[in-house]
């Protein structure tokens, strides 16, 4: 076995060319508890904790739109302009685990593992974040929603490294809610992440834990955007129920060990409606 | 420059200020395997070996971790405090005097956990509210002490460090 701390994407990215067998470990929250079970036994090891580019983000205002390292953890998400700029995923990274938990994972962690009840991974697709891949071909850039193809899998090629994603900005309202049989330390039950572009006056609504990766809720996007006052962010209740019918619908749902498809599919539409009913409180406070 | 660590090689991890020298293991092995298994630092504790109880709890590179869940290999030449760092044996720090003051420690097992945790949140919260508490150690889970004794340990603290009480 070997164990590789590179410095750099190129170098990380020369040792997945010449070992794409190699197992790419960021936090380790996810790998470890693998290894640990003896499930996991990777011949080859590049750990990619410090490379800076992977560590940082930068905010481009010109375009909108700030890029976060792969590297950067949950509890980096949740707090100063990061969180300010991108609410749901502040939203979102405290909902994970614990803060030791918080402390370790990463962004590109919990997409590179594409769980169905990754925290992070329904604000990046309702805020249509885009991923950047490293290989030895160069650099490409797609949209998480079609990198997140399925359970646990996703569009990475052998000897593709997850650079960074980069978050529209949005002007309007954002949020980010989970239901689980606790607060803390908890594994999502379902989840929804609700966007309200006020500039485009377009609707985003994403899903976890119902399917077999993110869903996306184009009917009840649609709705919502028609019926939603966008100066006040305030809908007629009667609406607001078809809306959160409307997200139930687009729920795929299994019954497993922690729920049942029936609860979940009611959950999202119940979480999607509560969001919204943020939104339009938000907006009178403000 | 990349460092690469491959089989039978040597690694040194630096461990409350003294480079140890890690020999024999798999280099897969975790953080908490290697503190005890291979260096003999017996106060992490290895539980659920998931991230779940938080009695591994550590510092590596000032960030609290559970170190059942770092890969030992990748944490080569970052500073890495156990509870045997905290404070010599003889002179408990103050969050160890307040728990066992406040009577916060049963059997003791999640202890070494929940000091290195109540560390490090004082430092970064040095006047927590009992939400704040709560939320803060949600990631140490005791199954002795109902919690209530601790909070109050980590209260008691954060008074005395503001000079307050006695």
């Amino acid at each position: 076995m070997a164990v590789l701390l590179p410095d750099t994407v190129d170098e990380a990215v020369r040792h997945l060319t010449a070992a794409p067998e190699s197992t790419v470990v960021a936090g380790g929250t996810d790998l470890m508890v693998e290894v640990n079970d003896g499930h996991r036994r990777p011949s080859s090891v590049v750990a990619v904790n410090r490379i800076p580019e992977l560590r940082s983000w930068r905010h481009d205002p010109a375009a909108a739109t700030v890029t976060i390292g792969s590297a950067v953890t949950y509890s980096e998400m949740l707090v100063g302009p990061l969180a300010a700029m991108v609410p749901s995923l502040a939203q979102a990274a405290r909902t994970v685990g614990s803060p030791q938990i918080r402390n370790a994972g990463t962004l590109g962690g919990n997409l590179a593992t594409c769980s169905p009840a990754g925290d992070g991974l329904p604000v990046l697709s309702a805020v249509g974040a885009e991923v950047e891949l490293a290989s030895a071909a160069g650099r490409r850039r797609m949209p998480v929603g079609e990198f997140m193809v399925g359970v646990k899998r996703t569009a990475l090629a052998p000897g593709e490294l997850i650079v960074s994603l980069t978050v529209p900005v949005v002007d309007g309202w954002q949020g980010y809610a989970k239901v689980g049989v606790r607060n803390a330390m908890v594994i999502a039950v379902a989840s929804a992440c609700v966007v309200l572009d006020r500039s485009r006056r377009t609707v985003a609504v994403a899903l976890g834990s119902v399917g077999p990766t993110v869903l996306r809720c184009p009917e009840a996007e649609s709705h919502l955007a028609a019926a939603l006052d966008w100066s006040t962010l305030d809908v007629a209740p009667a609406e607001l129920g078809r809306f959160a019918e409307l997200v139930s619908e687009a729920s795929r749902p299994i019954t497993d060990h922690r729920s049942t498809a029936d609860y979940r599919r009611h959950t999202v539409g119940v979480l999607a409606r509560r969001l919204v009913r943020r939104a339009s409180s938000a907006a009178v406070a403000a | 420059m990349t460092t690469t660590i491959g089989d039978g090689d040597h690694f040194s991890l630096h461990v409350n200020g003294i480079r140890c020298e890690v020999t024999d293991s798999w280099l897969g092995e975790s953080l908490l395997d290697v503190l005890r298994d291979r260096l003999g630092l017996l106060g992490a504790k290895g539980a659920c070996e998931q991230g779940e109880c938080g009695s591994c709890s550590v510092m590596v590179d000032d960030v609290l971790v559970c170190s059942c869940l770092v890969m030992a290999a990748s944490v080569v030449d970052q500073p890495i405090v156990t509870i045997e760092g905290i404070a010599p044996i003889d002179a408990p720090s103050d969050v160890q005097a307040a728990f066992v003051e406040a009577g916060a420690v049963q059997c003791g097992f999640c202890t070494p956990g929940l000091i290195v945790a109540a560390h490090d949140l004082l430092e970064r919260l040095p006047r927590p509210s009992e939400t704040q508490i709560r939320e803060e150690l949600a990631g140490n889970v005791c199954r002795c002490t109902g919690y209530g004794r601790i909070i109050e340990a980590v209260q008691q603290v954060a008074v005395r460090r503001a000079g307050g009480g006695s």
